[in-house]
């Protein structure tokens, strides 16, 4: 039994959450190879090659693979599969969208999001938006899962010498063709591995207003959330959309101001440390999973948190 | 061009879920349900794809128990033409459901297959993607923008870094975002006329195809509770608690 990941990058790079997934995957089995599929990513495959739980890299570098194209990872995945029990990703946008490719061809039903490895064959993973978690057995020969990374750790990233293999490129697709991407580029922590978030919605009221949690989040070094909400209304990028159909995090300190807590974004926060719910309505569902509650016009306590913050000696950061 | 539309009936997205208490699943019985919140994305832009004279036909399909029936009349009264219900009973898993449609595409031919990023009750995410493997299509997962063009469509996707386009060629799946249109609501006489337009069941068990469950649920339960929070009175009692009793900032 082995456990092939598939590495997520940007070429340059390993994104964070693949850490978390190899934790995920080491608990599957010690056994873990990692695929690298991408261009120019020999620094990305000496960095996985330091990770101590990983004991092979296998590095797929061609031109073709610079845009992550699901129809041409595929090929790459299900030629390496073979020798593998498991074929695993990180349950973001990137292995959501190529992770069932691969379990189709493989003719295996995947576990999506899982939050815990019970045993190689046992998993628990949340439903209906988290409100029910399901202890789930997959019963085909080669299991196909996509890990929840915020339910794990990230692995330690250096002490390890795993031997890097290089394979051959597949076929390219001539169906799809990457046009362009529109990242967000921010000096703030990434949402999904921040310490500390604060999130506005609809009270919000406007993309402008957004400023007054733009200056806390300076002062806190923190990440900046939305609620659908407030990303449909325009106040804000979708990027920053946290439930159940954005980004699920898990900081230490989640912060949600003018968000009524509709089940479809507590599914996105509430296994953080602690919550902190300002809204002027005392009976809005977001107060009953935060620790500390203040019943307000964010429009008054944004300020005075920012002035109360200030007068702080020392801030965590 | 032809547009597949497939829907999904799940418990509606404002019931709180209670889990049963012998651990086998969720509460089903007298809850309200309706169809999957992105399924009706992914009518509605077939519906305006037709509207704007790029598409003739729009079937709606959908695989589950009876009841089902009532997402494909509901897609009917919002504009698609007719309806496909595969009749299956009990859990069927998203690998199942796209051999499925499959199957059905293999007869039907259409040029697009449209359908909700995800479920919201089994959350998988899976369907769209694992179509688009078995029939060798392109896929363009997560879809907040279309455009059709000649032989192709181009798409905006939502990713986590932010939004990325792409271009699939004709046929092609997408799955479609929350964000990628504004769902319109069946009219009074929209619905009376749809229930005139046809539904063609076909038996799951007729096709040909293995659906049983490959993974066992061996039992749901209700994800821990969080302790009851305190209401603090003021922004400077906020502070305090945050700095010196959570000790988190």
């Amino acid at each position: 039994m082995s456990v092939l990941l598939i590495a997520e990058h940007n070429n340059n790079e390993v994104r964070p959450f693949t850490l978390n997934a190899i934790t995920a995957a080491s608990q599957i089995d010690q056994d873990l190879h990692v695929l690298v599929i991408g261009k120019k990513i020999d620094a990305v495959s000496k960095s996985i090659s330091e990770i101590p739980n990983v004991k092979k890299v296998i590095a797929v570098d061609n031109e073709i693979y610079e845009n992550y194209l699901a129809e041409n990872f595929t090929p790459v995945i299900i030629k390496h599969s073979e020798n593998y029990s498991h074929i695993v990703c990180s349950a973001n946008t990137f292995g959501k969208n190529l992770m069932p490719r691969v379990a189709a061809l493989l003719d295996t039903s995947q576990v999506s999001d899982i939050i815990k490895v019970i045993s190689p064959d046992t998993f628990l993973r949340p439903i209906y938006a988290g409100n029910a978690f399901a202890t789930v057995k997959s019963n085909d020969k080669k299991k196909c899962i996509t890990i929840r990374p915020t339910s794990f750790d990230p692995a330690q990233t250096s002490g390890g010498s795993a031997e890097i293999i290089k394979a051959e490129k597949e076929e390219a697709t001539s169906l799809t063709k990457f046009i362009k991407r529109e990242e967000v580029k921010s000096d703030r922590p990434e949402l999904g591995t921040a310490r500390i978030v604060i999130s506005g919605g609809r009270g919000m009221a406007s993309g402008e207003n957004f400023k007054l949690i733009t200056a806390i989040a300076d002062k806190l070094n923190a990440a900046i959330g939305a609620s659908r909400a407030a990303v449909d209304a325009g106040y804000i990028t979708n990027d920053h959309q946290v439930g159940q159909t954005g980004k699920v995090v898990v900081p230490d300190l989640y912060i949600a101001v003018g968000i009524s807590g509709a089940i479809q974004h507590l599914a996105g926060m509430k296994e953080s440390k602690i919550i902190v719910a300002i809204n002027k309505d005392g009976e809005a569902p977001i107060f009953s999973v935060a620790d500390y509650g203040l019943e307000a016009d964010l429009f008054e306590a944004l300020p005075q948190f920012l002035e109360e913050l200030n007068k702080l000696n020392t801030i965590q950061k | 061009m032809k547009i597949l539309v497939a829907v999904k009936r799940v418990i509606d997205y404002n019931v709180q879920v209670r889990v049963k208490e012998d651990g086998t699943g969720v509460v089903t019985e007298n809850v309200k349900m309706s169809t999957n919140p992105p399924d009706d994305n992914a009518i509605e832009e077939a519906v305006k794809i037709k509207e704007s004279g790029k598409a003739k036909e729009i079937v709606a399909i959908t695989v589950g128990e009876d009841k089902a029936q009532e997402t494909v009349r509901k897609a009917l009264a919002v504009g698609a033409d007719r309806g496909i219900h595969i009749k299956v009973d009990g859990t069927i898993e998203p690998l199942a459901v796209s051999k499925i449609l499959q199957k059905i595409v293999d007869k039907e031919k259409p040029d697009l297959i449209f359908m909700g990023k995800q479920a919201i009750d089994d959350d998988c995410n899976q369907t769209g993607q694992m179509l688009a493997a078995l029939l060798n299509w392109p896929q363009a997962t997560f879809a907040s923008k279309i455009e059709v063009k000649d032989k192709s469509l181009e798409v905006t996707r939502e990713v986590d870094e932010g939004l990325e386009t792409i271009e699939v060629n004709i046929p092609a799946i997408v799955t479609c975002d929350l964000r990628l249109n504004e769902p319109r609501y069946a009219s009074l006489p929209n619905i009376m006329k749809a229930k005139k337009k046809p539904i063609e069941q076909i038996n799951g068990s007729e096709l040909g195809i293995d659906i049983k469950p490959r993974i066992e649920q061996i039992k749901v339960e209700e994800p821990p509770k969080r302790k009851a929070g305190i209401k603090v009175a003021s922004v400077a009692e906020l502070v305090q608690k945050l700095k010196n009793e959570a000790k988190v900032i």
